[in-house]
């Protein structure tokens, strides 16, 4: 039996891998939910691309200021030490190497660190790509949550990805449900693994040729209950 | 004396003409300012050229103008909110020429415009759909690609505070595209909440100087997403 991590264990796991003092950007949707798990004590500054350093989630219960949102339009409220700036500033941060980690969702991973993650084909939807393409070029390191599979069962780490790429080689670390996966020189290396979990099965659920790190760890996290699933 | 101030929201839009180019300030909902779409519908302007990072929804901002059809193309990172059904198949929207921008980039050729310069290299979007068509570059071993400034004729913004200089100051994250805009359209036009007289704001914390703005006018019960605040 493997034991995957929910959505918001491999949240808990992203947010433990960040230092002291980062300066980190999260994506829209899923990786938002990394603000929610900074261990105690550690320093961590979140940007967010419409103008600001030091959020953090809302007090529950407190009032929300409409003029105070992040990235994905939810409202936030201020750390100590936080700032705003205006979206040249706040790309300047991005493209000027000022920012050492983003957190990004993906549609696929290729082999070599492309990364796809903002046009499906057949979609009705207009395109839409946010900001990014800025933050996969300019963040210093590039992080995916996703989960490892798709829900047809499709690998989302391939060989070479298929859909419309947001950056090429881009992205430096990839955190599923049942691994966590580092982009090196020579190829993508394991460096976490579920319980239960052998490399083969593994290998055979992803469509990059992975690599096992000879000082690999079992992927763990505490309990901690799965996101609500949302109404449609 | 200087006064940039203006009596109402239809003497702030008067003289936009047809096929103007304009850009709108806001993300989300914040910094929008609906208020001055919202006069610019009625003042009747059409064929436009709209600049901004995306329509949250038809009714107020962005999205308003679009719905109204009074936009030939639309630049944009984001261009619709997930429950709108703009520019989908069968919308009034459908035949709207969209450009799509990644945000940052968006950002600098605001940016660019207001400061004189024409175009400037980025290595966002290199390799990608977005970068198709576009002059790219090497420098020290790195591929980037061409952008260009976007020149507007106005910039319709939204601040939290002017004086009648014209100078303004912001809040929270309702900043956001709004200073840049200021100074990248021959007539920017300001929507504030608060016009303060006759003291001018203290210049320690002015983050739009006047220079930029040539209208101001203010709506204390601003228009937003869920209606009169």
């Amino acid at each position: 039996m493997v034991e995957a991590l929910n959505r918001n264990q491999v949240a808990w796991r992203v947010a433990n891998d960040i230092d002291e003092g980062a300066f980190v950007n999260l994506g829209v949707g899923m990786p938002l939910n990394v603000l929610n798990y900074v261990p105690e004590g550690r320093e961590i500054i979140f940007h967010s691309e419409n103008g600001v350093l030091g959020m953090k989630p809302l007090e529950e219960g407190a009032e929300p200021n409409l003029d105070l949102i992040n990235a994905g339009k939810q409202p936030i409220s201020m750390l100590p030490g936080g700032a705003f700036f205006h979206h040249s500033d706040s790309f300047a941060m991005v493209r000027g190497g000022h920012i050492d980690v983003c957190v990004l969702g993906a549609y696929e991973v290729g082999q070599n660190g492309d990364l796809a993650n903002w046009r499906l084909p057949n979609t009705k939807s207009a395109p839409a790509v946010g900001g990014a393409m800025d933050l996969a070029y300019g963040a210093r390191q590039v992080y995916i949550m996703c989960d490892h599979n798709g829900r047809d069962g499709a690998p989302k780490i391939v060989k070479q990805c298929t859909l419309p790429l947001t950056g090429a080689k881009c992205v430096t670390k990839v955190f599923t449900d049942i691994a966590v996966i580092e982009r090196a020189d020579d190829g993508m290396v394991v460096r976490e693994m579920a319980e239960g979990l052998e490399f083969e099965e593994l290998q055979e659920r992803t469509g990059a040729e992975l690599r096992l790190a000879n000082d690999w760890k079992t992927l763990t996290a505490p309990d901690i209950a799965p996101p609500e699933k949302r109404a449609r | 004396m200087i006064d940039k101030r203006v009596a109402d929201l239809a003497a702030a839009v008067a003289g936009i003409e047809d096929g103007a180019t304009v850009l709108v300030g806001g993300f989300g909902d914040a910094g929008v300012p609906n208020d001055l779409v919202q006069a610019l519908v009625e003042q009747g302007a059409k064929e436009l050229t709209l600049v901004g990072n995306g329509a949250i929804s038809e009714v107020v901002g962005h999205g308003r103008l679009i719905a109204e059809g009074r936009v030939r193309k639309f630049i944009a990172s984001f261009p619709k909110g997930r429950g709108s059904k703009l520019f989908e198949p069968g919308d009034a929207s459908e035949s709207v020429e969209l450009e799509i921008v990644p945000q940052g980039t968006l950002a600098e050729r605001i940016r660019a415009a207001g400061a004189g310069i024409p175009g400037f290299y980025t290595a966002t979007a290199f390799g990608t759909p977005l970068a198709e068509g576009k002059p790219t570059m090497e420098f020290d071993g790195n591929q980037f690609v061409l952008e260009r400034a976007i020149q507007a004729d106005v910039a319709l913004i939204k601040a939290k505070t002017a004086d009648r200089w014209g100078n303004l100051a912001y809040t929270g994250t309702a900043r956001n595209f709004n200073p840049i805009m200021a100074m990248a359209a021959k007539r920017t036009i300001a929507q504030v909440s608060e016009i303060i007289d006759p003291d001018p704001l203290d210049p320690e914390y002015i983050v739009t100087p006047g220079i930029f703005v040539e209208r101001v006018v203010a709506v204390a019960d601003d228009l937003r997403e869920e209606g009169r605040q």
